[in-house]
């Protein structure tokens, strides 16, 4: 029988780059296997995938061995081959539901009256709740993510690949796509999934196979196999090996002096009044589903937005004398001195051209001397195993060295107060667990810390006291 | 940022309805027939047609208003810049203020340019009214011979627009947190705000990108033959639509003949 995918020798280098994304991969893979693909990040994993789905043109990089699939390049057999994308936001293409799973099948060329009845029957078997004339911009990304899931298998591939397609939804979001997956995916669709989540996404799987971050496969076998032989190791290269919990960093002294306090804070439709208060040494976790408000609230308390109702007072243990204005009216300086903040996305904080720059920059917009300024960053590149990407552009860093780089933006002008936007957001095991400690570390020297998260385990490991925000009532779901 | 362009008309208004191929076609051909001439009669019976046919777009005036706000200022932009600029002070004189004299030819000139931006822009502001893109570009498509490939990425290009408003507010909002702001200095305020913009930019490429290759993978300008899902059909209703736009106009342009106010374009 012919195997359904055949690489052999693949490689893979982007143009203008030095190093390889993918190399030396030798990979067969059966008609109606379901595979895990697993790595640390820069393993490659989307690379691969764009390589299967013949996403690679050819005048974009060099490549080395084959990539087949059914002895064909995928680039001329894009037909059998579905994808769907991390980013719902990118992969939505129509105005309207129904028009987005019918814009795959109109560029195939499938006659006009087999359309809509491929369209009901894809969005059918994703389970998706609404008529096809719902507006794609009503839609949570949960829905979104499913709707992108009708449009690939509406085009009946013989391959689907998932590209970590839960990684931007909450946690009920994501369970919605899993079972999508799994009650829509026939048993002759051979599929091959990247998810950093390990344990949610066994149940849809029956082989794992592991990339090693210098090229080549680690680990190949069922989860079983893979994780009873190599667990240890993997789970030490970044790996998210299940039942291998994270050891918990609670706080070893009780919580210290007030920063700062909400006062029936909200900014409507966004978010609804909430009161709380952050003290210095503790680290507390706001919780709750999409479109709760939670980034809207981590602004606020950041100083970055002004509240719609209620107000944000800080104490004069942060502020000194500005605790009489509340921190939206601060000027910026002040403000990072005082309370750092980290983005969801680390790309939005990027100013300057280079690593060490931007760890530069707040301390020298706060008016230290350039020899204090460069031990600030040569320490904080240090800790943060940054130094030997000092001279980098900040944009062209991998999804893990961006998140650790923007913490220590943040940690820079040594701010009392950290506010975190999904933190640990796509991170590998290894990033994880160094962000579990660093912060841990700043908690237990007495700074006060918020997190904004969806990630359970990062708040079993590390919050002291836990806030459970609610969707604001009587409002629409984006 | 989208509310510009989304479709408010009664969808069953008879014209609203008319394919909008047509409908861009119509609103083309009676503004460029109003170009020619630089009279305030013409594009005042125009205003006067517009207006009369609203009801079958099954438009509003309100939200005909609420759309050509911006019109409002670039007439009165007109109005004041001839006032005080114009170089051909001919006719009655009307007023004078130190060096602004205002006579009734500055007026009637002033009054011919006002009339004819609305008259020009209105029928356009109509026809994106009624019109709703998914079906412009199905209809450029289909009845114009448009290429897919530009009709159907601008209609994907546009879906990210108003994402772009967000971004801009969370980049600001991020250099806020890095302690960057400009204060009141105004080369600061220039400097921060190119300097955001540029990051704009940048974001709006990736995601440009990532949106290229997500079409690419569902099979976009791949070279098959592309079927069409939405059908839109180019009857005689929708030529009439045409043929009564050409002919309206060229009414207005000949009435205005008759009343000899009438001023060429090209003299």
């Amino acid at each position: 029988m012919v195997g359904a995918v055949e690489l052999r020798g693949f490689g893979w280098r982007h143009a203008g780059r030095l190093a390889w994304a993918v190399r030396g991969l030798d990979l067969r893979i059966e008609r109606g296997e379901r595979v895990l693909l697993l790595g640390p990040s820069g393993a490659g994993k989307s690379t691969l995938l764009a390589a299967l789905a013949g996403l690679l043109a050819e005048d974009s990089g060099e490549q080395e061995g084959t990539v087949e699939i059914d002895g064909l390049d995928p680039r001329k057999d894009r037909e059998r081959v579905g994808i769907v994308f991390q980013d719902p936001e990118t992969q939505l293409v129509m105005s309207r539901c129904g028009d987005d799973v019918a814009f795959g099948l109109e560029n195939r060329g499938v006659p006009a009256t087999e359309i809509w009845p491929r369209v009901d029957e894809a969005l059918r078997r994703v389970g998706f709740p609404y008529h096809r004339d719902r507006p794609t911009a009503a839609l949570s990304g949960g829905e979104q993510q499913r709707l992108a899931l009708a449009g690939a298998l509406a085009l009946r591939p013989e391959l689907l690949l998932l590209d970590e397609p839960t990684a931007n939804l909450d946690p009920a979001g994501a369970a919605l796509v899993r079972e999508a997956v799994a009650r829509s995916v026939d048993a002759d669709t051979t599929l091959i999934l990247v998810e950093h989540r390990v344990a949610e996404a066994l149940p849809l799987v029956d082989r794992v196979v592991v990339l090693a971050p210098g090229g080549g496969v680690r680990a190949d076998g069922t989860p079983e196999a893979v994780f009873g032989a190599h667990g240890d190791a993997l789970a030490a290269e970044g790996v998210w090996v299940p039942g291998r919990p994270v050891p918990p960093r609670r706080g070893t002294a009780p919580a210290g002096d007030v920063l700062l306090t909400a006062d029936r804070l909200g900014l409507p439709p966004r978010l609804a009044a909430v009161d709380l208060t952050v003290r210095a040494g503790e680290a507390l976790a706001v919780l709750g589903p999409n479109g709760a408000g939670k980034s809207t609230l981590a602004l606020l308390l950041g100083g970055l937005l002004k509240p719609g109702t209620g107000r944000v007072a800080a104490s004069t243990e942060l502020a000194g004398a500005d605790a009489r204005t509340a921190p939206h009216r601060w000027r910026a300086p002040a403000l990072t001195r005082r309370i750092g903040s980290v983005f969801q996305d680390p790309e939005h904080q990027f100013v300057t051209g280079t690593v060490f720059d931007e760890l530069a920059l707040g301390p020298r917009r706060t008016g230290r001397t350039e020899p204090e300024v460069r031990a600030t960053v040569d320490g904080l590149l240090e800790r943060l195993r940054l130094t030997r990407l000092a001279r980098a552009n900040p944009y062209t860093l991998s999804g893990g060295e961006a998140r650790r780089l923007s913490v220590a933006t943040a940690l820079a002008t040594a701010p009392r107060l950290l506010i975190c936007d999904e933190p640990t957001f796509g991170q590998d095991r290894r990033t994880w667990r160094e962000l579990v400690d660093l912060l841990a570390e700043l908690r237990d020297a007495g700074h006060g810390l918020v997190t904004v998260t969806h990630d359970t385990e990062f708040v079993d490991a590390l919050a002291d006291r836990r806030v459970l925000l609610d969707r604001p009532t009587a409002q629409v779901p984006s | 940022m989208i509310g510009l362009v989304e479709p408010v008309a009664r969808p069953d208004a008879p014209l609203a309805r008319r394919n909008p191929v047509a409908k861009l076609a119509a609103a083309l051909v009676f503004s460029v027939i109003l170009i020619v001439t630089l009279d305030p009669v013409a594009p005042a019976i125009a205003i006067a047609v517009e207006l009369a046919v609203l009801p079958l777009f099954g438009v509003h005036p309100r939200v005909l208003a609420r759309r050509a706000w911006p019109l409002l200022l670039a007439g009165a932009g007109i109005l004041v810049t001839l006032v005080l600029f114009a170089a051909d002070r001919s006719g009655r004189m009307l007023f004078e203020a130190g060096p602004v004299v205002v006579t009734s030819g500055v007026l009637v000139t002033a009054l011919g340019l006002v009339l004819r931006v609305f008259a020009v822009a209105l029928p356009g502001v109509i026809v994106f009214a009624t019109t709703d893109p998914t079906d412009l570009a199905d209809a450029l498509v289909q009845n114009a011979k448009a290429p897919a490939r530009f009709a159907i990425g601008a209609l994907a290009a546009f879906r990210l627009v108003p994402l772009l408003g967000q971004e801009w507010q969370m980049i600001t909002l991020a250099r806020r947190a890095r302690g960057v702001d400009a204060g009141r200095d105004p080369v600061a305020r220039l400097r921060l705000f190119a300097s955001t913009g540029f990051a704009l930019l940048v974001g709006a490429i990736r995601r440009g990108t990532r949106l290229a290759v997500a079409m690419d993978a569902r099979g976009f300008d791949a070279g098959t033959p592309r079927t069409v899902a939405r059908r839109q059909h180019f009857g005689v209703a929708d030529a009439l639509l045409i043929a009564g736009a050409t002919a309206l106009a060229s009414a207005a342009v000949a009435t205005s003949v008759l009343l000899g106010t009438f001023r060429p374009l090209i003299s």
